[in-house]
């Protein structure tokens, strides 16, 4: 029976005939109480039940989801790893998710395939370039790693960009962070599965919550299509749906729902090692270890809870691809689809207490969730475990919208919502 | 495409449409009021999934109205010029 995943269990199940792997995570029946309560069984639910098990020693924890495991924006998002953010808060909280990344294979024991192939932020004039300048200088202050990069060294790293005379995106540099690069999303999502049930979490599927139970001003547990489940700590972590379970609680929060859409095409041979990133386009490429063409652009406008995009902005995608990359010209698209995002109006996250006492959030992460689901496990078990902030996590707070003191990347970083 | 109805123009293309928030969101008036009242205006959307109030803008003729949509199909189910100058 093979539990630890290593080259030697390879081999051995390799003479065992594929025999002893056990399943990766167990799938229990719901207890009526747990010391814990996530909802939502994507990256960052799942995340946060492992680091409640692992730095908290609180395993008695569910974790609900009403579908599949890793089946929202988890399983839909461009596999982007980066911590390239402006604002000493953002710095902080996407700086510990990449340092967490760059161990997570080893400690989940569970190859998560990140890959730090880098990620070039394009500039397409010198204004823009100055802009690239301050944000190179803030996040070297900041500690993160990153370089500005003079068109040589664009060319150098993505030689198939249009750099022809004519092209109406020309590159005159870029900001470029070495460390960036994608992970595989759908194994970030089984790989805390398996690790926090290896723990003693309980992963439910197929367990939607159809009410909070609110008892003396307090939430004390949901109500699910599998029965009531009772906890004194709840924490929700659901991306685009984050609204609706608000909504139940009886509270509201400052979100939009949009479907962010992307799109990969048949697998062809390397030809792009690293991530491009383009604002003029507002597109961004590139390759998974597959050799599909990996895409994502914008947000369609119009808030949504349909998990599919429209044509307009899928056509203003590709036709950024294309300017980007004329050579792409030839590809045959694979697979288009969308997730439902939760944008705040500054483009940065809510972790923290909700108006309901003992329920928890972790939200708002709009496009950028899944660069961020170790960060985001690890805060919401922190504060589901001590009730309290700590460092990191207190700028994020729900609060920060009555005091004003917003955290704005859409202004810091050039985010495009 | 889908053609979005601007109650001036007639059915038109989506992309010449642009959201402008939750119907209804009335400014709060007068001197004093509290920072609660505030957030909500500024911040604080109901954000459903299925039948939705909002306020729309027409890019091309410059109107603000009403449409009633469904975020989930997206059908559209009514659009309504504000009426008389008031907000919505």
């Amino acid at each position: 029976m093979t539990r630890r995943y290593s080259a030697l269990s390879l081999f051995k199940e390799g003479l065992a005939g594929q025999t002893g792997w056990k399943q990766a995570w167990r799938s229990p029946e719901p207890q009526s109480s747990y010391d814990a309560i996530v909802i939502g069984g994507g990256g960052h639910g799942l995340a946060t039940a492992y680091y409640l098990a692992k730095n908290h020693n609180i395993a008695r924890v569910a974790v609900l989801e009403k579908g599949w495991i890793g089946g929202g924006n988890t399983g839909r998002n461009t596999t982007v790893v980066r911590s390239n953010y402006y604002y000493p808060e953002s710095v902080e909280l996407y700086g510990l998710a990449h340092r967490l990344y760059e161990g997570l294979s080893k400690d989940l024991n569970y190859n998560v395939m990140l890959s730090q192939r880098g990620m070039v932020n394009l500039c397409h004039s010198t204004a823009e370039m100055e802009v690239g300048a301050r944000t190179v200088n803030a996040m070297q202050i900041n500690g993160i790693d990153a370089e500005l990069f003079s068109p040589e060294d664009v060319r150098r790293v993505a030689p198939i960009y249009n750099f022809s005379p004519d092209a109406r995106f020309p590159v005159f540099g870029g900001i470029w962070q070495g460390r960036a690069g994608t992970a595989r999303h759908d194994a970030v999502a089984w790989g805390y599965a398996r690790a926090a049930s290896r723990l003693g979490v309980d992963i439910i599927q197929n367990c939607e919550i159809s009410d909070f139970i609110i008892e003396g001003g307090r939430c004390r547990g949901v109500q699910t299509t599998r029965g009531a489940i009772r906890s004194e700590r709840i924490g929700m972590a659901v991306a685009g749906h984050s609204s609706m379970l608000a909504a139940k609680a009886g509270f509201r929060l400052p979100i939009n729902s949009y479907a962010l859409q992307a799109c990969v095409s048949e697998p062809v041979k390397p030809i792009l090692d690293t991530v491009v990133l383009s604002p003029g386009t507002g597109v961004y490429v590139s390759q998974s270890d597959k050799g599909e063409i990996v895409i994502g652009g914008g947000l369609d406008r119009i808030p949504s809870y349909a998990q599919r995009g429209n044509l307009p902005t899928l056509e203003t995608v590709i036709a950024g691809l294309l300017e980007m990359f004329p050579i792409f010209g030839q590809l045959k698209l694979m697979r288009q689809w969308a997730g439902i995002v939760d944008v705040v109006p500054d483009s940065s996250p809510i972790i923290g207490e909700s108006p309901l006492p003992n329920l928890f959030l972790n939200c708002g992460w709009g496009t950028g969730g899944f660069k961020a689901i170790p960060a985001g496990g690890t805060l919401l078990a922190n504060l589901l475990a001590t009730g309290k902030h700590n460092d990191i996590s207190r700028p994020f707070d729900l609060d920060r919208f009555a005091s004003g003191r917003l955290i704005d990347e859409a202004a810091g970083s050039g985010i495009a919502h | 495409m889908q053609l979005f109805p601007c109650p001036f123009c007639g059915p038109r293309d989506e992309t010449e449409f642009h959201y402008g928030g939750d119907a209804g969101n009335a400014r709060p008036d007068g001197a004093d009021v509290p920072v609660d009242r505030w957030t909500n205006y500024l911040y604080l959307r109901s954000n459903p999934k299925g039948a939705a109030r909002e306020v729309w803008v027409h890019m091309n003729c410059g109107e603000f109205f009403v449409m009633e949509r469904d975020t989930l199909t997206h059908k559209v189910l009514s659009s309504a010029d504000l009426g008389g100058g008031h907000a919505a």
